[in-house]
C-alpha cells in the first residue's frame, strides 16, 4: 500500500478543490446561515455535485455509480472541508449508499442506489441515542406482531435528519442495550406516521435532528439485511464514515492553518509582522507537524478501506483520533493567533472552530477512538 | 518484478551461507560493531560478519560498486533489508562514516577522495567521528572559530571541538574549520578531513548525566592537515555541513519508531513495560489513566511511522514532511522513556547494585540518554525555526 493518491484520485481532488473555491466558498455557508434556511444546504449546489458524479462514487456501476472508492470520495470531503461546504454528500452518498449496498437486497439496491446516484433522494442514518457516540447502546425497540413491525424509541444527533427523504433506523429486535447481537436495520420514508422530527440548530449551522418514534408501523419490505445481525456491517460502514469525516476535518485544519499563516504574514504590531515572533513561529511549526501526521493517517486509512485490509478498523480509529486532536489544536490556535478579529462573527475563522467541535464528536470523539485503538491493539 | 524476486532469492541464499549463527541472535551492547583501526571483537563472528558484508558492499548498499558499495537500486535495498530483518540479522556495521560522511564525499568529493576514503568506510577499516560543535558554537554553529591557516601545501589547525561522538575511539574526524576569518560567518567555513593519529590531536571524554561517556572534547594544537583533505571548495564548507546535517537528522529521526523500545533490556517497549509493572486486566493495562497515555503515545508513533513511509512514497515531493522528522522523532523518543520509567515506578530509580535487574537499570540510563536526542544534531527549537522559516515561509 503506497501512501499517495493515484492519478485519477489526484484529478478528482483538483476538481473538488476548484469546485469548493468557485461554487461554495466560505461565503456560501455564511449566506445559508444568515438566510435561516431550515435545510442548511443548497439544492442547486448539491445537484451540481450529482452532475460531477460524486453522489455515485461509492455506488456500483450497474446502479448508475462509478464505484470509485472511499479514497476518491474522501478527497472530495477533504476539499469541501476547506470551505466548510455543507451538502448531503456524507449522510447520503457515503453512509446511505453504503448501508443499502452492503445490507440491501437486489430490489432495494435497484430502487434506492439508482435514486441516490441520480440525485433524486437523500438519506440519513440514525444510530446514536445518548449524549456520546455508542453504536451498541441502542434501545429503539422493534417488535414484530403478525406481519407488522412496531417501532418505539428515539434517536439523537441524526446528521441531515431534518431534511432527508429516507431514514435508516438501527433498532433493537432482541437483547439489551450494549449487546452486539439483536440489531436490525430499517429504511423508512421520513414523513411516515409515527415519526416526529425535531430539528436541532447547531453551532456549525448544519442539519441535525432528534427523532421520536411512536408506534411506527413497518412491513418486512422495510428491513435491510438480516434480522438481529447487522452490527458488524454497520460498524464497518461507520468506519467508512469515520475515515471520510477525518478527511473533511483534515481539510478544515489545513485551511484554518493556511488562513492563520497568511494573517501572521500580514498583521503588523510593534512595527513588524507578528509572524516574525518566535513564540508564534514554534506553535505554527508544531501545528504543521500534526497536520502532516494527520495526512498520513487519513491516506493510510482510506486506502486500507478500499483494499478491504484487516487494518481498516485500527486505521479508521487512528485517522479519526489524529484528525480530532489536530483540528482541536489548530482551531483553537487559529482564533488565538488572530487576536480580537478572530472572535468577531464578521471574520470567517470562527466558522472553522464551530465546525471543528461538531465534527470532533461525529462517530466517536478522540477519546472514544483512543480507547478503541488500544483495545484492538491488545492493551 | 521477476528480477526483484530473483534478487530476493540470491540474497536469501547468500545470507544462509554467510551470516554466522550468533549474528542472528539479539544484539548485546558489548558486541556492537563500529569498525576502525583499533577495533576489538569480543565475538569473532562479528568480525567475520563485518568482513563478509563489507566485501559484498552491503554495509552501504546504495553506493556504486566501483567505490566498494553494493550498487543496489532502492527496490533492491528494500529487499535486502527485508531479508536481513527476516533472519533477525544484527547490523554488520554501525558507522557515522556510512550514515553521514559517505553521502557528502560522494556528492562533493573529488574522484581521488572517493577512491581513498569510501571503500575504507564501507569495509569498516576506518572509524569516523564528527567535529562540528564548539564550546562557543552550539545552536549558532556557523559562529565556529577553530581555525585552519593556509600554509601553502597544508592547513595549520588550532582550536577545540565538543560533543564529538566516540572521538576517543575514532581514527579520523570530519570537521568544520574557519578558513576565511574576514568573510561573513557562513562564507568562511571549510569542510576538512583530519587523521586523528596526526601530532597535535587529543581527546578527552565527557561524562553525561546517564553516567556514560559517548561524547568527547577534541583539541587541535598546531595540527598540519594536507590540502588534499579539503572536501569541496575552500570557504564553501557550510553548504556541505548543511547537507550532512540532513543525513544526520534523518538518521536520528528513526529513534521515533518503536524498534528501539526497550533497547536490549528485554522489556518490550512502553506497552510491555506498562503491563509488567502496572498489571493487566482483561488484556488491558490495569491503570486506565496510564493506559490512556500509552494509547496516545502509540497512536502518535503509528501516525509518525506512516509519515516516514509517506515521505518515502512521495519521493522528490517529500521535502516538506521530512523537515519534521528530527523534531518529532526525538521528542517522541523522550516521551517513550518518560512513560517507561513512570510505569516502572521505584524500579526505575535504581542507579547501581543488585536491587534492580540489569534490564531495569538499562532503561534508567537510556532515559537519561534520550534527553540529548532533542539537543544533538540541532535542537528541537532549531528544527522548529527551520520549519517556520523554510517550510512555512514566516518572516525573520
Amino acid at each position: 500500500m503506497k501512501l499517495i493518491l493515484s492519478q485519477e484520485q489526484e484529478f478528482l481532488k483538483e476538481t473538488a478543490a476548484s469546485f469548493a473555491k468557485e461554487k461554495a466558498p466560505i461565503s456560501h455557508l455564511r449566506a445559508l446561515r444568515d438566510s435561516n434556511d431550515d435545510r442548511c444546504w443548497d439544492e442547486s449546489i448539491w445537484q451540481e455535485m450529482v452532475q460531477l458524479g460524486w453522489s455515485g462514487i461509492l455506488i456500483p456501476e450497474e446502479y448508475g455509480g462509478s464505484n470509485f472508492g472511499l479514497a476518491g470520495i474522501s478527497t472530495v470531503m477533504q476539499e469541501l472541508g476547506k470551505t466548510l461546504c455543507p451538502s448531503p454528500l456524507f449522510a447520503t452518498a457515503i453512509l446511505g449508499s453504503s448501508v443499502i449496498n452492503v445490507l440491501g437486497n437486489n430490489e432495494q439496491k435497484d430502487k434506492f442506489l439508482t435514486q441516490i446516484a441520480d440525485g433524486s433522494i437523500t438519506m440519513a442514518l440514525a444510530i446514536d441515542e445518548g449524549s456520546h457516540h455508542n453504536p451498541l447502546n441502542i434501545s429503539l425497540e422493534a417488535q414484530k406482531k403478525d406481519k407488522t413491525w412496531l417501532l418505539n424509541g428515539s434517536k439523537v444527533f441524526v446528521i441531515d435528519g431534518a431534511s432527508a427523504d429516507f431514514l435508516i433506523l438501527i433498532a433493537r429486535t432482541s437483547g439489551a442495550p450494549g449487546d452486539s447481537i439483536g440489531l436490525t436495520a430499517f429504511i423508512v420514508e421520513s414523513n411516515k406516521k409515527g415519526i416526529t422530527i425535531n430539528q436541532v440548530p447547531t453551532a456549525d449551522s448544519r442539519n441535525y435532528a432528534n427523532i421520536e418514534i411512536n408506534n411506527l408501523k413497518l412491513s418486512d419490505e422495510s428491513v435491510l439485511g438480516e434480522i438481529d445481525s447487522v452490527f458488524d456491517s454497520i460498524e464497518k460502514i461507520l468506519d467508512l464514515g469515520r475515515i471520510a469525516i477525518a478527511a473533511e476535518m483534515l481539510g478544515n485544519a489545513e485551511e484554518a492553518f493556511e488562513i492563520t499563516l497568511n494573517y501572521l504574514k500580514e498583521r503588523k504590531q510593534f512595527g513588524v509582522h507578528i509572524g516574525s515572533f518566535q513564540a508564534l513561529q514554534h506553535r505554527a511549526a508544531k501545528m504543521f507537524c500534526e497536520i502532516e501526521l494527520t495526512k498520513s493517517a487519513v491516506i493510510a486509512a482510506m486506502h486500507a478501506a478500499d483494499e478491504n485490509s484487516n487494518q481498516q478498523e485500527r486505521l479508521a480509529s487512528l485517522a479519526k483520533f489524529q484528525a480530532g486532536e489536530t483540528l482541536h489544536q489548530v482551531s483553537n490556535e487559529a482564533i488565538q493567533m488572530h487576536g480580537g478579529i478572530g472572535v468577531t462573527d464578521e471574520y470567517d475563522i470562527g466558522f472553522y472552530l464551530k465546525r471543528a467541535r461538531v465534527a470532533e464528536q461525529i462517530f466517536g470523539s478522540s477519546n472514544f477512538h483512543k480507547n478503541r485503538y488500544a483495545t484492538i491493539s491488545g492493551y | 518484478m521477476d528480477n526483484l524476486e530473483n534478487f530476493r532469492k540470491e540474497v536469501a541464499d547468500w545470507l544462509e551461507n554467510n551470516c554466522p549463527p550468533s549474528m542472528k541472535t539479539p544484539l548485546v551492547p558489548e558486541e556492537e560493531v563500529w569498525g576502525g583501526r583499533d577495533a576489538e571483537y569480543i565475538n569473532p563472528e562479528s568480525k567475520l560478519w563485518l568482513d563478509r558484508m563489507g566485501e559484498k558492499g552491503w554495509t552501504a548498499p546504495a553506493i556504486p560498486k566501483e567505490y566498494g558499495g553494493g550498487g543496489l537500486s532502492s527496490d533492491e535495498i528494500k529487499v535486502l533489508n527485508q531479508e536481513l530483518l527476516k533472519i533477525g540479522a544484527r547490523p554488520a556495521l554501525n558507522s557515522f562514516g556510512i550514515w553521514m560522511l559517505a553521502p557528502v564525499i560522494m556528492e562533493f568529493g573529488s574522484e581521488a577522495q572517493k577512491i581513498e576514503h569510501i571503500p575504507k568506510i564501507i569495509k569498516g577499516k576506518i572509524r569516523w567521528c564528527q567535529g562540528y560543535s564548539e564550546p562557543g558554537s552550539g545552536s549558532d554553529l556557523a559562529s565556529l572559530s577553530t581555525k585552519a591557516e593556509d600554509m601553502g601545501d597544508y592547513y595549520l589547525v588550532n582550536g577545540q571541538k565538543v560533543w564529538t561522538s566516540y572521538a576517543d575511539m575514532a581514527d579520523w574526524i570530519f570537521a568544520l574549520v574557519r578558513t576565511g576569518p574576514k568573510e561573513p560567518k557562513h562564507s568562511g567555513i571549510s569542510f576538512l578531513l583530519i587523521d586523528m593519529a596526526d601530532p597535535g590531536v587529543s581527546t578527552k571524554t565527557i561524562t553525561l548525566i546517564s553516567g556514560k561517556s559517548p561524547f568527547c572534547e577534541t583539541f587541535f594544537d598546531n595540527v598540519k592537515v594536507p590540502k588534499e583533505n579539503l572536501i569541496g571548495e575552500e570557504n564553501q564548507g557550510w553548504t556541505i555541513a548543511k547537507k550532512l546535517l540532513q543525513h544526520e537528522r534523518n538518521f536520528i529521526s528513526n529513534f521515533g519508531l518503536a524498534a528501539g523500545g526497550g533497547g536490549s533490556s528485554g522489556l518490550k517497549g512502553v506497552v510491555g513495560t506498562a503491563k509488567k509493572y502496572l498489571g493487566e486486566e482483561d488484556g488491558r493495562i490495569a491503570d486506565p489513566s496510564f493506559r490512556s497515555k500509552v494509547a496516545t503515545h502509540k497512536m502518535k508513533e503509528h501516525a509518525f511511522g506512516l509519515t516516514l513511509q509517506r515521505s518515502g512514497d512521495e519521493g522528490a515531493k517529500a521535502s516538506a514532511a521530512s523537515s519534521i522528522f528530527k523534531y518529532y522523532g526525538t521528542e517522541h523518543n523522550k516521551d517513550r522513556y518518560e512513560l517507561m520509567i513512570e510505569a516502572m515506578g521505584n524500579k526505575a530509580i535504581v542507579w547501581d547494585g543488585d536491587q534492580a535487574e540489569e534490564s531495569e537499570k538499562d532503561v534508567t540510563r537510556a532515559w537519561l540518554r534520550t534527553k540529548a536526542n532533542s539537543i544533538e544534531g540541532g535542537t528541537s527549537e532549531i528544527q522548529l525555526n527551520v520549519i517556520a522559516k523554510r517550510v512555512l515561509d514566516l518572516p525573520s
